[in-house]
């Protein structure tokens, strides 16, 4: 209480400033991927229970956010982008985003404990932990490889959903999980490879900083390589078909293409036309997460109305 | 909005009204769960520190 004299916030904290405190945005991600793993698992779920499981999930996303925004003030600051949050912005204190984000992280996963099942809750304890200690405190600040490794922690949703309605893990969430854990480096490179000054001034070693653009060229070409055949295995899951297989051939060739164009080019080219090629793969690497997910979705609702194709070929 | 008396008293009932109805709302959630689970089939009773014979699994 003492130290709330100590600062003057201008104006008094609202109630929406701790829901910012829990990235609403990245949440809505983290809720449609971790409610197509629900869906698309062989065991139903009662709808009231997969509400609340799901729920819980997104708080404990949230929180992990929460405590990444008390630890990254200091950079969140120098950051136009991030400028506005509510710590750096003077609206939170970081040491009430700090106990918010512990509480809201202990209440969500015991609760999707006792609401699913602890193998459930155990992903999303490890999933917070990850966002918040490996990526956050560790890794971000300490090598250009942060992306790779910290994009587990997006990953790991479908994986929750999957367990919340199954009790466990399987190849088929493994799948999930490597294709949103491969996706997020040539998506993010992408991005990075057109708006990198504010990494740069705040001090965050960026792929594009530490090694340069050819480097980060060659990174989205090679990440997007190991990413197809992730994609594409999916398609020859229990919760595969031929829809998802004809979305994902297209989606794979023009992610392909795109990222290939990235790497042909240099950064003159790039300024010329104030990086054309870049903007339009990073857009299409966000239609291409979408739909892969949708179309699991599709899937699992062509399979709860009988359609289905016999002679499609389930190797995995 | 401007940060006179009138306004912050306002805000404070405002964030007031907000808390307490997200308490309200997971009153509610569990309550739901809980008939949800016990509707299921999960038992009323737990362990008790003593012999609960209506617990012991039975063939």
């Amino acid at each position: 209480m003492a130290d709330a004299t100590l600062i003057d916030q201008g104006r008094e904290t609202d109630v929406g400033d701790y829901f910012a405190l829990l990235k609403p945005r990245v949440m809505s991600l983290v809720v449609f991927t971790a409610l197509v793993g629900l869906l698309v698992a062989p065991v139903s779920v009662n709808p009231i229970i997969g509400f609340a499981s799901i729920l819980f999930v997104a708080i404990g996303a949230g929180a992990s956010g929460a405590l990444n925004m008390w630890w990254d003030a200091d950079i969140d600051v120098i950051m136009k982008r991030t400028r506005g949050r509510p710590v750096p912005a003077g609206k939170v204190t970081a040491n009430n985003a700090m106990i918010f984000g512990l509480w809201m992280s202990m209440i969500s996963v015991l609760m999707l404990g006792l609401t699913a099942n602890y193998l459930a809750a155990g992903l999303l304890a490890f999933t917070i932990f990850f966002y918040a200690v490996v990526y956050t405190m560790w890794l971000k600040r300490s090598t250009p490889q942060n992306i790779v490794i910290g994009g587990a922690a997006g990953a790991f949703p479908p994986m929750i959903g999957w367990a919340i309605a199954t009790g466990g893990i399987s190849v088929e969430s493994v799948l999930m999980f490597a294709l949103i854990f491969m996706w997020t480096p040539p998506h993010f490179w992408a991005l990075a490879l057109f708006m990198n000054q504010d990494y740069d001034a705040a001090g965050v070693p960026m792929l594009t900083v530490t090694h340069g653009k050819r480097t980060t060229r060659n990174h989205v070409l090679v990440y997007t390589i190991l990413l197809v055949p992730v994609a594409m295995a999916v398609a020859f899951t229990s919760i595969g078909g031929p829809l998802y297989f004809t979305t994902a051939l297209v989606l794979n060739l023009m992610f392909l293409k795109g990222a290939y164009d990235i790497w042909k080019r240099d950064d003159d080219a790039a300024e010329a036309d104030n990086y054309l090629v870049e903007r339009k793969v990073f857009r299409i690497s966000l239609y291409y997460l979408f739909l892969h997910f949708a179309l699991l979705l599709v899937e699992a609702t062509a399979k709860t109305f009988g359609l289905t194709w016999a002679a499609w070929p389930q190797w995995i | 909005m401007s940060g006179t008396q009138n306004n912050s008293s306002a805000r404070r009932n405002r964030n007031n009204v907000v808390i307490g109805a997200v308490l309200l709302a997971f009153v509610a959630l569990v309550f739901s769960i809980t008939v949800v689970k016990m509707m299921g089939g999960a038992t009323m009773e737990a362990y008790d520190h003593t012999v609960r014979p209506s617990l012991e699994k039975t063939e």
